[in-house]
């Protein structure tokens, strides 16, 4: 990333930063003299267990299944997000989404009468469907600063977990170490996979 | 000769310094550059220049122990996970804000130089002559034509690419061919010439070399310049300046020293040398040399002018001005517009260019007049959206994330870079009651922008509306992020150059006037700012004054 992108074109994912990481540029600074305390003993203490990786894997694979792609479970989004959660986000941050998994079950017992481990591929669809028109409606209606949504950093950590995974970036999207070259007027069809990287 | 003595001292390595070290070496003189920090070695050292994404384990993002360890650096994008070796820890070296200051510092061999946003443009006389005709500050004491050789120098070895525009307010240079606008970006700059007798839209003029060039190969097209360029492809100390004068064989370079002061001989009233502090041993040396060349960074320049011959002017070498550390200037940025380019499906780019647009300064010129004085310039780009983006009437599964390996809509932003004025009582001291991890004093920043730059930002943004509407893009919609000084990462005027001792720190050679073999010649030399990336012109005013420091040496003068 250079100066210019970072400002002129502000990366965002899926129209907003990512919660709690202040993953890439704000656009806003903080005031001076203030600075967070680093959740440092939540970072060491924050751990996600197998099973719950394994949860988040097959929550990643919904979100972003295998079509004539791999899908995010390919890309261990699971393992991707302990690692997010534990380093990047803040410790009130790391409570909702430690407590969106359970919430997430009682979801999908809710909805289609068992846990979301347990239900298919159709039945994980429409409580993620749901949860995800959940989010959407509470993001609209968050104030700055407020805890986010369970569901959208789950979300977002797929995306973001796979799409720069070797699998994402490669398969999925198409990424070239060295182009050697620029050309800013190529063809473009309907169908050819955007680049990994800008 | 004595081992700690030297023809000329370079203190610092960054832009300006590599260029003093080259230019002093090649014209005969042994010299020895200090830096405060570590080697960084060419390519060796560059970690993360060769990673790919998925290799960063927050995929280049930012950690909550990053956020706490720099809290400076996380205001703005230069906080993130792959070059953050590169950027001063800032528990060590620590500086009081009496009101809001982001200082973006880089203490290793290179400096800045190696994380820079490399842009290079000339000045022209319009910024020469400004404050003389506006009646602000002090008049510069040189104009185009004493630097545009200089100009010419500098780009033909760093190697600059742009296009000869020849617009008089941004003179061309001795390019290397240019990068190419991108197919939206061509339409936008045709649009705007239409509409527009002076708004201009040229592709970036960059230190990215388009040519193989000195043993450098030429842009690769990857966009990772800040890791650090394992082609050598943009102009750094490491690439360019510092392996021609190592290979002179007349270059020392001593990293882990903190210059603490300049030592000032009060019977001939010139420098005698310098004091180093050791970083790492915290031990004392003093280093001789005829002649001294600052290149500390315009903030760190005034900070180690402010701790020499405290005992014949207590404010430092160069305060009998009573100007040194005063007019802090910066580019204030971050406002602008950005719109969506419709009409564009079938188009595409291949590979990442490490540059943008400009759109040179064209307000307050050419007739044109404003409710504030100078202006500014934008920079910014197009292309198409990614992954990242919203795609607001799909939600989860197999065909969102088909819709998302595609590339989303055209965009393009602009972004203004803003001339601050030479305000007097914008200013740095030295806060003696804090301390950095060597106990030496800090500085304490007093800087904020006026009126000037508020009434600016607002033409900043509906400029940019106005022109890219006009342009055809859709859903324009203009921003104003804020800005604090310093942010720009061009700070410039603490000591600055002038015609008269009484109101400067310099005179028209980057002399200080009370130690004429004490040459400054990075960004604290401006007398005014501009509105353009300044680097090129401390390259250029440093070769210039490097000419001259040989020249008096023979003539005895100094």
């Amino acid at each position: 990333m250079n100066r210019r992108d970072a400002l002129a074109r502000v990366a965002v994912l899926m129209g907003g930063t990512v919660i709690g990481a202040e993953f890439f540029l704000t656009g806003c600074s903080s005031p001076a003299g203030t600075s967070e305390k680093a959740g440092e003993t939540a970072a060491t203490k924050f751990a996600l267990s197998p099973a719950q990786m394994s949860l988040l894997d097959e929550v990643g694979e919904t979100i972003l299944p295998t079509t004539k792609t791999p899908g995010a479970k390919a890309a261990k989004v699971g393992a991707f997000m302990n690692v997010m959660v534990r380093d990047c986000y803040k410790p009130a941050d790391q409570q909702v989404f430690l407590t969106g998994l359970t919430k997430l079950d009682e979801a999908s017992q809710k909805q289609v009468g068992k846990a979301f481990m347990a239900a298919d591929p159709a039945q994980r669809m429409a409580v993620l469907t749901k949860l995800d028109t959940e989010q959407k409606e509470f993001t609209k209606n968050q104030r700055k600063d407020d805890p986010g949504h369970y569901f959208r950093m789950m979300k977002e950590l797929t995306l973001l977990g796979y799409f720069t995974s070797e699998v994402g970036a490669t398969q999925a999207l198409r990424y070239i170490p060295v182009p050697g070259r620029y050309d800013g007027n190529v063809p473009y069809k309907k169908g050819d996979r955007a680049w990994a990287t800008s | 000769m004595d081992k700690n003595t030297y023809d000329a001292i370079v203190i610092g390595s960054g832009i300006s310094g590599g260029w003093a070290a080259k230019e002093l070496t090649e014209k005969g003189l042994k010299t020895i550059m200090l830096e405060r920090g570590r080697n960084i070695e060419h390519v060796k050292d560059y970690v993360n220049a060769n990673a790919a994404p998925w290799e960063l384990p927050h995929r280049g993002g930012r950690t909550q122990q990053m956020i706490a360890d720099y809290p400076v650096l996380g205001r703005d994008y230069t906080l993130n996970e792959t070059n953050l070796s590169y950027w001063v820890n800032e528990k060590e070296s620590p500086y009081v804000e009496k009101k809001p200051y982001d200082w973006f510092r880089g203490y290793h061999i290179g400096g800045r130089s190696l994380m820079w946003g490399r842009q290079s443009y000339r000045l022209s006389d319009y910024d020469f002559e400004a404050n003389l005709k506006d009646g602000i500050a002090v008049d510069w004491p040189i104009r185009y034509a004493d630097l545009a050789p200089w100009y010419s120098h500098v780009e033909k070895f760093a190697g600059i690419s742009g296009n000869r525009d020849g617009l008089p307010q941004l003179p061309d240079g001795d390019f290397m061919p240019p990068m190419n606008m991108n197919v939206v970006e061509k339409d936008v700059a045709a649009r705007i010439k239409k509409n527009y007798e002076h708004r201009h839209m040229v592709i970036g003029r960059t230190a990215n070399i388009t040519l193989p060039h000195h043993n450098r190969v030429n842009c690769q097209y990857r966009n990772k310049c800040w890791l650090g360029c394992p082609f050598g492809a943009y102009f750094s100390t490491q690439s360019a300046t510092l392996p021609a004068a190592v290979a002179t064989g007349n270059l020392t370079v001593r990293p882990f020293s903190i210059v603490t002061k300049i030592l000032y001989d009060k019977d001939t009233k010139r420098a005698k040398g310098v004091e180093v502090l050791d970083a790492e041993t915290n031990q004392t040396y003093e280093y001789y040399a005829k002649v001294v060349f600052l290149n500390a960074s315009a903030l760190n320049s005034a900070w180690v002018l402010m701790n020499s011959a405290t005992d014949v002017w207590p404010e430092g070498l160069g305060s009998s001005s009573g100007e040194l550390g005063h007019n802090v200037m910066d580019h204030h940025f971050r406002a602008g517009a950005h719109g969506d380019a419709e009409g564009y499906d079938d188009k595409y780019v291949y590979g990442r260019r490490a540059n943008g647009i400009y759109v040179p300064r064209y307000r307050n010129l050419f007739g044109d007049k404003r409710d504030y004085i100078r202006g500014f310039g934008y920079q910014g780009s197009a292309g198409r959206e990614g992954w990242s983006r919203e795609i607001p009437e799909m939600s989860i599964g197999g065909e969102f994330k088909d819709a998302l390996t595609e590339p989303g809509k055209w965009t393009m932003g602009l972004t203004g870079f803003g001339e601050t004025l030479p305000y007097h009582d914008n200013q740095i001291t030295l806060d003696k009651t804090k301390k950095d991890k060597w106990g030496l004093p800090v500085l304490a920043m007093d800087v904020h922008i006026r009126d000037n730059e508020q009434k600016m930002r607002i033409d900043m943004m509906n400029d940019a509306q106005e022109m890219l509407e006009k342009a055809g893009l859709k859903n324009v919609k203009t921003y104003n992020n804020g800005y604090n000084p310093g942010g720009g990462i061009h700070e410039m005027g603490t000591a600055r150059m002038g015609r008269d001792p009484k109101t400067s720190v310099l005179n028209a050679h980057n002399q200080v006037w009370d130690a004429p073999n004490v040459y400054v010649t990075d960004g604290a030399a401006m007398t005014s700012a501009a509105c353009q990336n300044p680097s090129l012109t401390y390259m250029a005013l440093t070769a210039r004054a490097v000419d001259h420091a040989v020249s008096e040496l023979k003539k005895q003068n100094i």
